[in-house]
């Protein structure tokens, strides 16, 4: 096993690291030939408009701040840092850092959306020429960069789906998902007030089709789901869910957050979709950012073009241009014309690994898998969810409930063992439906070596859960921290707080701004 | 200093251990013994209690003799006294007595470490009088009043008596229905009720649940989506559960939890509480003269096995169904409890192979405000 120990700094946050006077810039006092020249520049603003208190930023000099978040830096288990192969789901893949250059040249960082068109051709035909990708990707007619992630993207669709049904004067307020879909399936059209109507699997693991039946009606508006789900089960079956919604009246909307198993082997075009989503954070492998900025790219077929955000890019017959005029466009989900950044990068690993590439992705992704399946399946305490079901696409969804039963070590209590050695491992998101659940989803990037001592350091931990279990109860020992005493304090509000100022409301104190 | 009641059931789990399905009754045990199954359950109470060994100067164990709790508490020292002597081969009977007599000491959180049949004898002393806690020893494990782990139990009790957490919520007792058991068939019924430290994913059949208050969170919103639902004119028979009873709460009725109840909403739209803990005769009384169509019934899946009906509702006999029909039924029931039902399958058993029959198909599960859930109900048959 890797012998690790990670930084450990006694580092507060950065707000109580303040000073009072403490500058990381003096800025130099104005020139009295300048003075005379521009005057008062401050009255000429409306009293409204003018701070009457500096805001309460932390004071402290440049060398303490950079010092902070280096601190900081080693305390975490980023996807450049360990092998992120944990984390099923999200799609950790490598995001290759020649495409940073590319999106820190000036010419794709210093440009503004209010520029002139003519004088940012080069971005649009990015945008342009991304769309025609994911168009022969996807098999849809047209795509939108605007939504800033999946959830928005998801967002967008439960939009259209709203605004065609308006258009056509019918009265639908039904949404069907799965429940091995992501829980924005459903969470994001239910904030556009739809009903959710959710499907369960069969005991293999696969969408009842008999409970689809028994969902569509004449109140049902769409179907939105990912397919393979959460627990890596491709549904074989979903030309017939899709015809099933379509007969009933419905529109279909897929989730391709993750489509990292189906690039160029299967489309949403051929599976009877309307639309579907991309995430580049995701497949097309451009950084996750702690939670942004991203981009959710949209797409969806001809007759659905009409209620796209706007705007939309479109090649005229000499330059590139923004059309508006969609005329029964949801309108904007998000300002201006999407993550530009995102775009880029995504447009860069596409370019760099071709059509035949982007195969080659899909395939080592699902035999990276299997790969692991065979060897996890074979850990003492582990399992699988639906094992009837050994078919599985880019990630698996498998369960410690025998360990669990075996020594009273938790799926929780061996993800944090995984942080002794170096390497991140989650549960996975809710709904928890598998009992002690972890989710693996290895990508294309890993190397067998790497994957290898990955699962190697699961069976370990597992050996250890039988031989010592309090030993695997108390970890970390080697991390940035150690277990904390009282878990259940993240489930009370009153204990936590994700700002300073929260922080000090919450004790009664009050933010003060500097006067 | 807290009193903490403590009683361990040495032989919860010896069935389970040898093949057999239980430790139910003294030839079942003499069997298991035969069979050469050892006792899992004290080390089971050591793991819960080395979980609270943080507050040990705080707390004082009340337990009985022996296996049945002294030993478990010595071992990892306790401060602790002896209420209740027991024999070499305990029985139920030893559960009941220890439990009545923690129940008039006024123990502050009764742990015991055993399965549904101990849970169960529990339940029948103290009722929701105390506040109970299962360490999960047993066989069989359908009830909802037990840690996941005996750890987790050792957490949830630490942070109850510590203070942390004072909140209870109550959990279904359910066990084997003895006279299945007899016909050879096991299959389990609703008994009672205990009332348990709330504890989120601490405790079995919770899973689905990442927040504590999200149960209760998701019994409001099923709760307001019925009420929202409710149709002028109509009856509206409510079964037994924690989930159903939720409606009744929020339009102002406090009824028994394992009783059925009738609800009216009447033409103008006010709705009243015509009758509640009704027998089936009562019940039939109200209904005989309605239509078909106005007479709804709400039930909710136990949890484990996935009953609607037939488990701990005998009230609502094959004619009452028969008059509500499957148009009439609206199933209710959180995610948590989806999720602990063997492949989502709800089961029913009205006592009528004929009317299981007509009930059985596909179910739209209300399992929030505007959240729906398709799953299949079988006949048990």
């Amino acid at each position: 096993m890797r012998n690790f120990h990670e930084a450990r700094w006694d580092e507060p946050v950065i707000f109580k690291l303040s000073r009072k006077g403490e500058r990381g810039i003096l800025v130099p006092k104005i020139e009295a030939e300048i003075e005379r020249e521009v005057g008062d520049v401050f009255s000429g603003l409306p009293d409204f408009m003018v701070r009457k208190t500096l805001p309460a930023l932390p004071e402290i000099s440049q060398m303490r701040v950079l010092k902070h978040y280096l601190r900081l830096s080693q305390e975490n288990l980023g996807a450049d840092l360990n092998v992120d192969i944990g984390q099923g789901t999200c799609t950790m893949k490598y995001s290759p850092k020649v495409n940073e250059m590319f999106v820190s040249n000036p010419r794709a960082a210093d440009i503004h959306p209010y520029q002139d068109v003519s004088t940012i051709q080069g971005t649009l035909e990015i945008i342009y020429r991304l769309d025609l990708m994911l168009r022969e990707i996807s098999g849809m007619d047209r795509f939108s960069f605007q939504p800033g992630s999946g959830s928005q993207a998801i967002f967008a669709m439960a939009s259209i789906i709203r605004s065609y049904f308006m258009s056509k004067g019918e009265e639908r307020d039904e949404i069907i998902t799965t429940i091995f879909s992501h829980p924005s399936d459903a969470a994001a059209p239910a904030v556009k007030g739809f009903k959710i109507v959710t499907i369960y699997p069969d005991k293999n693991g696969i969408p009842d089709i008999e409970a689809l039946k028994a969902a569509v009606s004449s109140r049902t508006a769409g179907l939105i789901v990912a397919n393979p789900e959460d627990t890596g089960i491709f549904n074989p079956r979903i030309k017939e869910f899709t015809r099933i919604v379509h007969e009933a009246g419905g529109l279909c909307a897929y989730d391709q957050a993750n489509a990292n198993g189906l690039l160029g082997i299967a489309r949403a075009r051929e599976s009877g979709f309307d639309m579907c989503f991309f995430n580049l954070h995701k497949t097309f492998s451009t950084p996750h950012g702690s939670g942004g900025p991203a981009c959710g790219a949209l797409g969806v077929r001809e007759e659905l073009i009409r209620f796209l955000p706007v705007p939309i890019v479109e090649k005229g017959e000499n330059s590139y241009y923004l059309n508006y005029d969609l005329p029964d466009t949801i309108g904007k989900v998000r300002e201006f014309h999407g993550v530009f950044p995102a775009v880029l990068r995504a447009y860069s690993w596409i370019m760099a690994l071709g059509a035949e590439g982007l195969k080659e992705v899909a395939q080592v992704a699902v035999l990276n898998n299997n790969y692991i399946m065979n060897k996890v399946l074979k850990i003492r305490g582990a399992g699988i969810s639906f094992p009837e079901t050994r078919e599985r696409v880019e990630q698996v969804r498998y369960s410690w409930s025998k360990l669990t039963e075996e020594t009273g070590v938790t799926s929780e209590d061996i993800i944090r063992r995984m942080a002794d050695f170096g390497f991140h491992l989650w549960t996975s998101h809710h709904p928890y439906i598998i009992p002690q659940p972890f989710t693996i989803e290895p990508t294309e990037s890993y190397s067998k070596d790497e994957i290898d001592e990955y699962v190697d350091t699961l069976k370990h931990i597992a050996e250890e859960a039988y031989r010592d279990p309090e030993l695997v109860k108390n970890a970390p020992y080697n991390s940035v921290i150690h277990k904390i005493d009282r878990p259940e304090d993240f489930d009370d509000p009153k204990k936590w707080a994700i700002t300073w100022r929260a922080y000090l409301k919450k004790r009664g104190e009050d933010h003060k701004d500097t006067n | 200093m807290k009193k903490i009641g403590l009683i361990v059931n040495p032989i919860a789990g010896m069935g389970g251990a040898v093949g057999l399905k239980g430790t139910d009754g003294e030839e079942i045990l003499r069997r298991a013994r035969d069979l050469g199954a050892i006792p899992g359950s004290p080390e089971k109470a050591r793991r819960a209690l080395r979980r609270i060994t943080s507050i040990k100067d705080s707390v004082e164990i009340l337990t009985c003799s022996g296996m049945m709790g002294e030993d478990e508490a010595r071992d990892e020292s306790f401060s602790l006294k002896v209420l209740c002597e027991t024999g070499k081969f305990t029985t139920s009977s030893d559960t009941k007595n220890c439990a009545k007599i923690m129940l008039d000491e006024g123990v502050d959180l009764l742990i015991f470490v055993g399965g549904d049949g101990t849970a169960r004898d529990i339940c029948e002393i103290v009722g929701e009088r105390i506040t109970v806690l299962g360490v999960p020893a047993g066989v069989k494990m359908y009830s909802s009043c037990f840690g996941i782990t005996p750890e987790a139990s050792g957490d949830l009790a630490l942070f109850y008596l510590s203070g942390e957490r004072r909140d209870t919520s109550l959990a279904e007792v359910l066990d084997v229905d003895e006279t299945m058991f007899r016909k050879g068939i096991l299959s389990t019924r609703l008994y009672c009720y205990l009332k348990i430290p709330s504890g989120g994913h601490l405790v079995q059949n919770a899973k689905a649940s990442s927040r504590p208050e999200s149960e209760k969170a998701q019994r409001e919103a099923i709760a307001e989506q019925v009420i929202e639902s409710l149709e002028a004119g109509h009856y509206y028979i409510v079964g037994p559960g924690t989930t159903t009873k939720e409606i009744l709460k929020r339009l102002g009725f406090e009824t028994n939890v394992l009783g059925v109840d009738i609800l009216h909403k009447r033409k103008d739209g006010k709705i009243e509480l015509i009758g509640s803990d009704l027998n089936e005769e009562s019940i039939q009384n109200v209904i005989a003269k309605e239509e078909s169509g106005a007479v709804h019934l709400i039930v909710t899946p136990l949890g484990g096995q996935g009953f609607i009906l037939g488990r701990g509702n005998q009230q609502l006999s094959s004619r009452i169904l028969e008059t509500v029909g499957k148009e009439g039924i609206i199933i209710v029931a959180t995610e948590s409890k989806i999720a602990s039902i063997p492949h989502n399958s709800l089961l029913i058993d009205s006592g009528n192979p004929e009317t299981d029959r007509k009930l059985s198909g596909y179910y739209r599960i209300i399992t929030g405000y505007h959240l729906f859930s398709i799953l299949e109900a079988k006949s048990w048959h």
